[in-house]
C-alpha cells in the first residue's frame, strides 16, 4: 500500500487573505489608538535588526562625504596661494561673526537670564541616523536610546534652538518628532512681554522653513516682528526657556482678540546632523519642585 | 522558502536605503518612495499574494519606527501591492511601461490616502497646495526612480527567487 504524503499547506484565496489582513490592520490601529501605547516588544526587536545598519550606513555616508571633501582639497593644492587668501578672508569674516556672536551672547545674558538655565540642563549628544520615509511628516531617528538615559518626552535641541521632542525610545535608538512636523504643537511665550501662544508646525510653510503661531493675546500691540519666542513656563512637555525663533509676521485674527503669524527658526532642519537631547523632562522638574515644598 | 528569505532581505534593504540614503538625494525636500515601488513591482512580477505580503511588511516597518498608529501604512501599502497584483495576470512584466504606470497610479492613491486619513481629518483643507507641493512632485520623482530601480528588482526576482507561475496564470494562454 502506498502511503499518501500529508501536506500541511493552507491555501487561502488572495481575496480572503486581503480581507483577513485588512481586519488585522484595523484591529492594530484601533488597539494602538485606544491604548495610546506603542508596540514595545515588536519595536524593540525590529530596532535590533534595523538600527545597526542605519547607523553604519549613516557613518559610511559621512565617510564618503568627508572623503569627497578631501579630494576636492587635494585638487586645490595647486592653487595654494589662492586658497590661503580665501582662508584669510573667511577667517576675517569668521572673526567678525564671532565678535558679533560674543556681543550678542553677552547682551542676551544680560537681558534675560535664560542662558544660565539652558546650561543647567543635562544633555546627551546624539547623531541623526535616518529620516522617516515619505514627505508628509518630519520625524527622524537618533543613535541614542534608553541605555543612554533618553526617555519619551525628552526635549531635543540643536546648537541654536529647539528641534523637537522624543516620541519613541528603544534601547539604542529613539525617534524624534521635529517642531516643523505638521502634527507638532508647542506652548510658547514671547520673551519681551511674556505673552503665551501656541507654535505649530505647518506643512504648507515647508518652502519658507517657518513655523506658525496662533492664539497670541496681545491687546496693546506690543509684540512686533523680530520678537524672540521661547518655550513657555506653562508647557507640559517642554522645559522652560528653550529658544524657538523670531517672529517674522503678525496678523490680527478676525476675532480681534488674538493674533497669528509666522516664526523663523535659527535651526536648519534640512541639514541637521547632530543634536542634543535634554534628559530632564518637564514633569521631573515639576515633581522636584513639589517635593521641595 | 528561499524566495521568502530573499524577499524579506529585499524589503529590509529597501527600507534602510529609503530611510538613510534617499533623504540625501531629496529635491526640494521631496524624497521618492522606494517601498512603494517595491510593493507595486512585486505585485506585478509575482501576483496578488506576494504583493500583499510585501506591502504589508514594508508598511509595518514604517509604522513601527515612524508611525503614530500601528497599521495605517501597512494597510495602504498592502492595498497597493494587492491591486498591482491584478496586473500580474494581464500584463507582461518585462515591459518597463507597465511598472511606471502602476507606480504613478499607486503613488497618487497613496498620497491621497495619507492626506485623507491624516490631514483632512485634522481640518487641513488646502488639498490643492498639498497636491501640487507634495503629491505630484513625489509621483514624478518616484516614477523617475522606478526607471532605475525596477530593473534591479526584476533581476532579483528572476535570479534569486523561484519564479511565480506566469504562463499558466496568464489569462492570454488558452487552456
Amino acid at each position: 500500500m502506498k502511503r499518501k504524503k500529508v501536506q500541511f499547506r493552507i491555501n487561502i484565496k488572495s481575496r480572503h487573505l486581503l480581507v483577513i489582513m485588512t481586519l488585522f490592520c484595523f484591529s492594530c490601529i484601533v488597539a494602538t489608538f485606544a491604548s495610546g501605547a506603542g508596540s514595545g516588544v515588536l519595536q524593540e526587536s525590529a530596532g535590533l535588526l534595523v538600527v545597526p545598519f542605519q547607523t553604519s550606513i549613516a557613518r559610511i555616508g559621512d565617510y564618503f562625504r568627508d572623503m569627497g571633501k578631501s579630494f576636492r582639497d587635494k585638487s586645490d593644492l595647486v592653487k595654494e596661494n589662492e586658497d590661503l587668501k580665501n582662508q584669510l578672508e573667511t577667517l576675517t569674516a569668521e572673526n567678525n561673526r564671532l565678535i558679533l556672536d560674543q556681543s550678542e551672547y553677552e547682551r542676551l545674558q544680560k537681558m534675560y537670564d535664560l542662558d544660565i538655565e539652558y546650561e543647567n540642563y543635562e544633555k546627551v549628544a546624539a547623531r541623526i541616523i535616518s529620516k522617516d520615509p515619505g514627505n508628509w511628516y518630519d520625524t527622524f531617528m537618533i543613535n541614542k536610546g534608553s541605555a543612554d538615559g533618553i526617555r519619551v518626552d525628552n526635549n531635543v535641541i540643536a546648537g541654536k534652538g529647539l528641534v523637537g521632542i522624543v516620541t519613541q525610545v528603544g534601547s539604542r535608538w529613539a525617534t524624534v518628532r521635529s517642531i516643523v512636523d505638521d502634527s507638532s504643537h508647542v506652548s510658547a511665550m514671547t520673551v519681551g512681554t511674556q505673552d503665551n501662544c501656541v507654535v505649530d508646525g505647518d506643512l504648507e510653510l515647508l518652502d519658507e522653513g517657518k513655523l506658525r503661531f496662533e492664539q497670541l493675546y496681545d491687546q496693546d500691540d506690543v509684540v512686533t516682528v523680530g520678537e524672540r519666542v521661547v518655550t513657555s513656563n506653562i508647557s507640559e512637555k517642554f522645559v522652560e526657556g528653550l529658544f524657538i525663533g523670531y517672529i517674522s509676521e503678525v496678523y490680527q485674527d478676525t476675532n480681534n482678540l488674538t493674533k497669528t503669524g509666522t516664526i523663523v527658526t535659527p535651526v536648519d532642519f534640512r541639514h541637521l546632523r547632530d543634536v542634543f537631547v535634554i534628559t530632564t523632562n518637564k514633569q521631573d522638574l515639576l515633581e522636584d519642585s513639589d517635593s521641595e515644598k | 522558502m528561499r524566495s521568502k528569505i530573499v524577499l524579506a532581505v529585499t524589503i529590509l534593504l529597501s527600507f534602510l536605503v529609503q530611510s538613510t540614503l534617499l533623504e540625501r538625494i531629496a529635491i526640494g525636500s521631496i524624497t521618492p518612495n522606494l517601498l512603494l515601488i517595491l510593493s507595486a513591482s512585486m505585485g506585478l512580477m509575482r501576483g496578488r499574494k506576494s504583493g500583499l505580503w510585501t506591502g504589508f511588511f514594508s508598511g509595518l516597518l514604517i509604522d513601527l519606527f515612524y508611525g503614530s498608529l500601528l497599521g495605517v501604512y501597512a494597510l495602504i501599502y498592502m492595498y497597493v501591492g494587492f491591486f498591482s497584483g491584478y496586473a500580474h495576470r494581464i500584463c507582461y512584466d518585462d515591459d518597463l511601461k507597465v511598472p511606471l504606470f502602476l507606480v504613478a497610479v499607486s503613488d497618487l492613491i497613496y498620497g491621497i490616502a495619507v492626506y485623507g486619513i491624516q490631514f483632512l481629518l485634522r481640518g487641513r483643507l488646502g488639498f490643492g497646495r498639498y497636491l501640487t507641493r507634495i503629491i505630484l512632485p513625489e509621483i514624478f520623482y518616484t516614477v523617475f526612480l522606478t526607471l532605475i530601480v525596477y530593473r534591479i528588482y526584476y533581476f532579483i526576482n528572476y535570479h534569486f527567487m523561484k519564479t511565480a507561475k506566469k504562463e499558466s496564470e496568464s489569462i492570454w494562454v488558452l487552456k
